[in-house]
């Protein structure tokens, strides 16, 4: 639970071009991606934007230490999918080990790896967008480059500090429910979240009175402290995204394995 | 922070309900308040204090938020929740609150941009130069970039003030502004308050138990009736004079009366202070802290004797209870539990079944929300000796409904003067009723040791005395009491029964 809440704190500047884009270029990067490999389950569209994007990954500005930090949840749920199709996927083709029931096929292998690949691939641009974007940069870009309701952009991004916050009491709670005589299991645990709902709606009432009052909600036009630009190099960067995707769909194509998962 | 425009207030048979309740939380308010005047507004907990300055924020909104209004209530002739509304239109704030929880009043995660957050929506069109002003103005330590999350209670007030006054409000609605601070936050958040209106020549309407350090602020107190209207109106000197004895009884901590605590220990000569808890070395760290808040201490709680720990924030002095409690295990040194505390288990605490640590060590938690557990005031009461009962059973000899002997329960419900709210919601108590049931729960399982953080934490008057009260009443009793406090007045009360330990 801590350990799952800590990642939502304030993240440092880097200087790293791509780091550096507007929030909005990074998203429609993610997108734009993700988009072109959903389409398709083959190892070739996905391992050649995969190896791209690779390529780019210099240009973030992340340390492998921060970069595995931040990514071992794809990692999690790309590993056991790759295992399962290995194990569980359409067997075709030669047979390469067969123990009784489990066997591992050339067909049920490639489905493996385009899996994992896939889900890496996919993965790995929303990794570096919430890895180099402070949230609040984000809410700027979504509510003043791509036009989303401010309010509620911004409601959401009071409400992250919030999320942030809840760690600590979760702490807090434990010793506090331990002080009452309440050990670990599934009971307590479920009775300690819905105290801790309790706390975060209320903590939630208190601060959007203090939003009220700073004049948030009230219907007429508001001004941005941050200005959130979107520059040629930030178009550059879609173009970069949108260059990964046609390519990669391109080798997939020539390559013979491109499939439309819809059909 | 200049040229603020300080409106008139005028509510003529203002009431409100809040949409749930059947109760007027305010009803029949007929006021008057001049352009610039400096208001104190008294009141029993429940009077309506906190919704009268929601309504004159303009946040009390019969077709938003729902709820029942009566009357007017009218910031320069217009309704205040219109003058909201115009002011924002406007670009400047005729109205500026701040209220008592501070970590509920940091918008944004870095210092500039929380500052700024109201200028945005008053469509204020050259916003930094207005944000290093506030800033300035409130006296804040840090730069635009410094993140939120690093600011203490105090600074994090000072910084809402700052988000308050770069509006250029002309009247301060100020809910408690310094309950939840330690006492140099509270001064400095006060001093600075106080510079503000001097500069901006802002009117303020304030809520506050502790009357003292204000009163050099303040022209007139306003003293609300329960129930609605106003009970007594003047300048301070003569409310004061003219109230004292009901205001005493309504909570308010009156200027040159000093709460009695009454009850002499009774027995405290006689019992034999045994050791009951004895740290050596000890250091102690929060879960999830790196370093030990607090290193090196050596102490005895003994039985029957008092130890008030105080220090400024910081020091570790929650930290230190925390471990006293066996709620978190020692980062280095010794805290051992006697055989008198023990009873047959292990000499350390920490190891110890939670079911076996409220009979032995009760802990009383700073916020008493994060201690109930049960839909009843009779029911948070009943919670403990179950968890005791249910020590040394498997789960399938346990009986949902058989419970331990709860005689007493009733006893202690009576004693904290809670007897007739058993039936109630513990959240929907009023702060000093939360803060009774939070001891009482503790007191349930007879604990020898009790360990408490902060426990007059933002009461008014008569919780204070009576929590005062009761605890050198437990020390008569033989029990143990520690408490983790920088509120000056309990510690002299506990010094006489024991001795404070200085962070």
């Amino acid at each position: 639970m801590t350990a799952l809440l800590d990642g939502l704190d304030i993240r440092e500047a880097s200087r790293a071009p791509l780091a550096r884009a507007n929030p909005a270029a990074k998203l429609a990067v993610a997108s734009v991606i993700s988009i072109g490999l959903i389409l398709t389950v083959d190892p070739v569209t996905a391992g050649v934007a995969l190896a791209l994007e690779l390529l780019a990954l210099p240009f973030c500005g992340l340390s492998p230490r921060k970069m595995f930090r931040s990514s071992w949840i794809i990692l999690l749920g790309a590993i056991p999918a790759g295992l399962l199709t290995l194990v569980f996927g359409v067997d075709d083709g030669a047979i390469l080990i067969g123990l009784g029931p489990v066997t591992i096929t050339e067909g049920s292998l490639s489905s493996a790896i385009a899996i994992t690949l896939r889900i890496l691939a996919i993965g790995l641009p929303g990794v570096v967008l919430l890895a180099t974007t402070d949230p609040t940069d984000l809410a700027d870009a979504l509510a003043q480059n791509l036009h989303l309701p401010h309010r509620f952009v911004l409601s959401a991004l009071a409400a992250l500090r919030l999320v942030g916050l809840l760690a600590q009491e979760w702490q807090t709670l434990s010793m506090a429910r331990r002080a009452r005589g309440f050990g670990h299991g599934l009971k307590q645990t479920l009775g300690q979240v819905f105290a801790l709902l309790v706390i975060a709606i209320r903590r939630g009432t208190v601060l959007a009175t203090t939003m009220e009052a700073r004049g948030f909600g009230v219907d007429a036009p508001r001004t941005w402290a941050r200005p959130s630009r979107f520059t040629w190099f930030d178009g550059v960067v879609v173009l970069g995204g949108v260059l990964v995707a046609v390519v990669s769909t391109a080798a997939g194509i020539w390559a013979g394995t491109w499939n439309l998962v819809l059909t | 922070m200049s040229e603020a425009r300080p409106p008139l207030i005028e509510a003529r048979g203002w009431g409100w309900r809040h949409s749930t309740r059947k109760a007027w939380a305010v009803r029949g308010l007929d006021l008057r308040i001049e352009p610039g005047e400096r208001v104190l507004l008294l009141g029993a907990s429940g009077a309506g204090k906190s919704t009268l300055l929601a309504g004159l924020a303009g946040l009390l909104d019969p077709e938003e938020s729902g709820g029942d209004e009566e009357g007017v209530l009218l910031l320069d002739g217009v309704q205040a929740r219109g003058a909201r509304q115009e002011a924002v239109q406007e670009g400047q704030a005729l109205t500026g609150l701040l209220l008592q929880d501070p970590q509920a009043q940091t918008v944004l995660a870095r210092c500039g941009d929380d500052v700024a957050f109201g200028l945005e929506n008053h469509a204020v069109p050259d916003i930094w130069p207005r944000v290093r002003k506030a800033m300035e103005g409130v006296g804040f330590p840090y730069g635009l970039e410094h993140p939120t999350g690093r600011l203490s209670g105090g600074e994090r007030q000072r910084l809402a003030l700052a988000g308050v006054l770069a509006l250029g409000p002309g009247l301060l609605l100020l809910d408690e502004p310094t309950a939840m601070l330690d006492p140099e936050g509270a001064d400095l958040v006060r001093s600075t308050i106080a510079t503000v209106l001097e500069l901006t020549g802002a009117g303020c309407i304030l809520v506050e138990h502790r009357v003292q350090p204000w009163l050099p602020l303040i022209d007139r107190v306003v003293v609300l009736e329960p129930g609605g209207g106003v009970y007594a109106d003047g300048p301070p000197g003569q409310v004061f004079a003219e109230q004292a004895s009901s205001l005493v009884a309504a909570g308010v901590w009156v200027p040159g009366r000093r709460p009695e605590w009454g009850t002499r220990v009774r027995t405290g000569e006689g019992v034999a202070a045994t050791p009951l808890l004895t740290a050596e070395k000890l250091a102690a760290r929060r879960p999830g802290q790196a370093e030990p808040g607090v290193r090196d201490v050596d102490l005895t709680v003994r039985s029957g004797r008092a130890l008030a720990v105080t220090g400024p924030n910081g020091a570790g002095k929650s930290t230190l209870a925390l471990a006293l409690a066996g709620l978190t295990a020692p980062a280095a040194g010794d805290l051992t539990a006697s055989e008198e505390l023990a009873k047959g288990l292990g000499p350390h605490p920490h190891a110890w079944k939670a079911g076996q640590l409220v009979s032995r060590i009760g802990t009383v938690f700073q916020d008493p929300q994060h201690q109930f557990v049960a839909p009843t005031v009779a029911g948070e009461l009943a919670v403990g000796p179950e968890r005791v009962a249910a020590q040394g059973r498997s789960w399938w000899q346990r009986k949902p409904g058989v419970r331990a002997s709860s005689i007493g329960s009733e006893e202690i419900l009576q004693r904290l003067r809670l007897d007739h709210l058993a039936r109630a919601n513990p959240y929907t108590l009023s702060g000093g009723e939360q803060r009774r049931l939070s001891v009482a729960t503790v007191l349930a399982t007879a604990p020898g040791v009790l360990v408490l953080d902060e426990p007059t934490f933002g009461q008014d008057a008569r919780t204070w005395t009576e929590l005062t009260a009761l605890l050198l009443e437990l020390l008569g009793e033989g029990r143990a009491v520690v408490a983790a406090t920088h509120d000056l007045d309990l510690v002299t009360a506990l010094a006489e029964h024991g001795e404070v330990v200085a962070l």
